[in-house]
């Protein structure tokens, strides 16, 4: 677990679940005493089998669900006090389902629909909804309508449309699912870049391969509970509490178990190799 | 629809399918109805009996496409312009009913819900044999038998829609293998599947070909997951195939991560510490027994 903080050190929260609770209105209860502290410009992974809860968490921090005991706060505002609207403005979040977000005629007009509700000058739009077509690589489908697009690409259109908004906080759910290995890179570039501007992404991901060199925080999630909340050397590197969310530790930790390593363990294959050689 | 009927067609073509060729595509060539390019462009592949297949590719490569026109959705419902020939089970597809190739290749969709539609996990697994027409008892034993393959009876009651993405997965592969098909193909099946219920299916994968003879062609793009199970991969670009051989000899051989493959850490650490060779290692396990027997370069 985290260590303590220093007291100046709480400025800096962005998200905190307070002893957080949440049931569904048929009594089916998904998260249960859930406390956790997201501090600005932290990459945080969350973890766990289909079911642990991990959606209905980050559900709660752009205030579409709102806990049944306990309290959630973004940037030191209580979400029962916010409205969606408000909070949507500072928390981008992509869901596992683009069809659940996806709706506009055509993939320009997709990107476009959410930074004209929030009331954007015009020559701030179009420099957005360019920058969206070409990180993406979604220029030659501007004009196609997204029920066209593949999986995958609809995946990356529901990120560019809400990065092209600028999010404080950047929730992603799955979001490497059926991405090829290029598309996962520029997710990946994009993360710290992120990261680098000092703010905050929430992967909700079973890619533990696609993270391992992200290095994040990582919490592991089972039956609405956190499990284990540190760092991925911590987290991710012990085979017997990434088993408790049916998640497998990455091959890179699996072969410097195997190889006799002890932690930190190499983020990616070029740091193994340098291990290796010595170097 | 009309579909096009290959001019190279030749009478005697499926007469002369090798005995072990389940899939024998040749020379297609498909283009979907309004669209300015092929999506298949002169596509030649044999698929032997029992063997398992895996195809990678960017999206958007023909992979899927490829899939379709083995169980016949192209050209029987898509609209286009096909040329050459895919012949499955010694059938020509482009001149079969889909009624009849349903019963020799099996289609699990990347998303279950795609395919489970009924009140209960038992009449949702028998609801192809329904359709066949078969003995109620037939269909009651196949329905059995299929459940307790997946390991799914205890849920034979329940409603579809209220089980785990995992459980919804089974319940659509009982369906298909229920109708005992020669083929069984598979288009991203792990991509909604928490890590141990992925490597659950990728078991099943292989003990329906081990158990059931079934030949096997997967599309997945987790290589640390299904590449060692895999007797050919089989790498597509631009609708063609441009890659084939096993998955060491692929992986080996070429910067498949061009073509849109995530190629595994190890695979990866193998190569940058030149152990490529048809004896890759593409797991942990096999790097270190590698590295113990070798010296590095």
């Amino acid at each position: 677990m985290q260590a303590l903080k220093k007291v100046d050190d709480l400025t800096n929260v962005v998200v905190s679940f307070d002893a957080v609770d949440f049931s569904h209105p048929n009594g089916t209860v998904a998260l249960r005493d859930v406390s956790l502290k997201i501090e600005r410009s932290e990459l945080v992974a969350i973890l766990g089998t289909n079911g642990a809860g991990k959606s209905t968490l980050v559900r709660h921090i752009n205030g579409l669900l709102k806990p049944t005991h306990g309290k959630v706060a973004v940037f030191g505002q209580d979400t029962r006090s916010a409205t969606s609207a408000q909070l949507s403005r500072q928390v981008g979040i992509v869901f596992q389902n683009p069809n659940n977000q996806l709706f506009a005629q055509s993939v320009r007009k997709e990107i476009e629909f959410g930074l004209r509700n929030f009331g954007l000058p015009d020559n701030v739009i179009e420099d957005r909804i360019k920058w969206a077509l070409d990180t993406f690589s979604l220029g030659d489908y501007a004009e196609r309508s997204p029920i066209e697009l593949s999986g995958g690409e609809k995946k990356r259109l529901c990120i560019a449309l809400v990065l092209a908004w600028d999010p404080s906080v950047l929730i992603l759910d799955e979001p490497t699912v059926g991405q090829d290995s290029e598309q996962k890179e520029k997710l990946a570039d994009i993360i710290r870049e992120l990261i680098s501007e000092r703010k905050n992404v929430i992967l909700v991901t079973h890619d533990v391969e696609f993270i391992w060199p992200l290095q994040p925080r990582s919490v592991l999630m089972a039956n609405g509970s956190i499990i284990a909340d540190g760092p991925a050397q911590q987290v991710l590197a012990r085979p017997d509490i990434a088993e408790k969310s049916s998640v497998f530790v990455p091959q890179l930790v699996d072969f410097s178990i195997i190889h006799g390593w002890s932690s930190p363990f190499p983020p990616t294959p070029e740091a193994a190799e340098r291990k290796l050689r010595g170097v | 629809m009309e579909s096009i009927i290959p001019s190279s067609f030749d009478d005697d073509f499926s007469k002369n399918l090798s005995k072990s060729d389940v899939v024998r595509i040749q020379n297609l060539t498909f283009q979907y109805y309004g669209s300015t390019s092929p999506v298949l462009k002169d596509v030649n592949l044999n698929v032997a009996e029992k063997e398992i297949v895996l195809i990678v590719g960017h999206s958007g490569s023909g992979k899927s496409t490829l899939l379709r026109a083995i169980n016949g959705l192209i050209p029987h419902q898509h609209n286009g312009e096909y040329t050459g020939d895919v012949v499955v089970d010694g059938l020509s597809v482009s001149r079969t009913n889909m009624s009849e190739l349903a019963l020799r290749v099996g289609y699990i969709f990347q998303n279950p819900e795609n395919q489970i539609f009924m009140f209960s996990v038992e009449r949702d697994v028998g609801f192809g044999l329904e359709n066949l027409g078969l003995q109620r008892e037939e269909i009651r034993e196949r329905v059995n038998w299929a459940m307790g393959l997946l390991k799914i009876q205890d849920l034979a009651l329940r409603a579809p829609h209220e089980l785990s993405d995992g459980q919804k997965q089974r319940v659509a592969i009982a369906g298909v293998i229920a109708m005992r098909p020669k083929i069984l193909i598979l288009d991203e099946p792990t991509s909604l599947l928490d890590p141990f219920t992925a490597r659950e299916l990728v078991d099943l994968v292989l003990k329906i070909r081990e158990d059931l003879g079934m030949t096997v062609l997967i599309v997945e793009h987790r290589l640390d997951l299904v590449a060692k199970i895999s007797d050919r991969m089989v790498v597509m670009d631009g609708g063609r195939v441009v890659l084939e051989g096993s998955p060491r000899d692929v992986l080996s051989k070429a910067d498949v991560s061009r073509f849109g493959v995530t190629v595994p850490a190890i695979v990866n650490l193998a190569k940058r510490l030149g152990l490529p060779g048809k004896d890759l290692p593409i797991d942990p396990p096999e790097l270190e027994t590698r590295l113990r027997t070798s010296r590095l370069s």
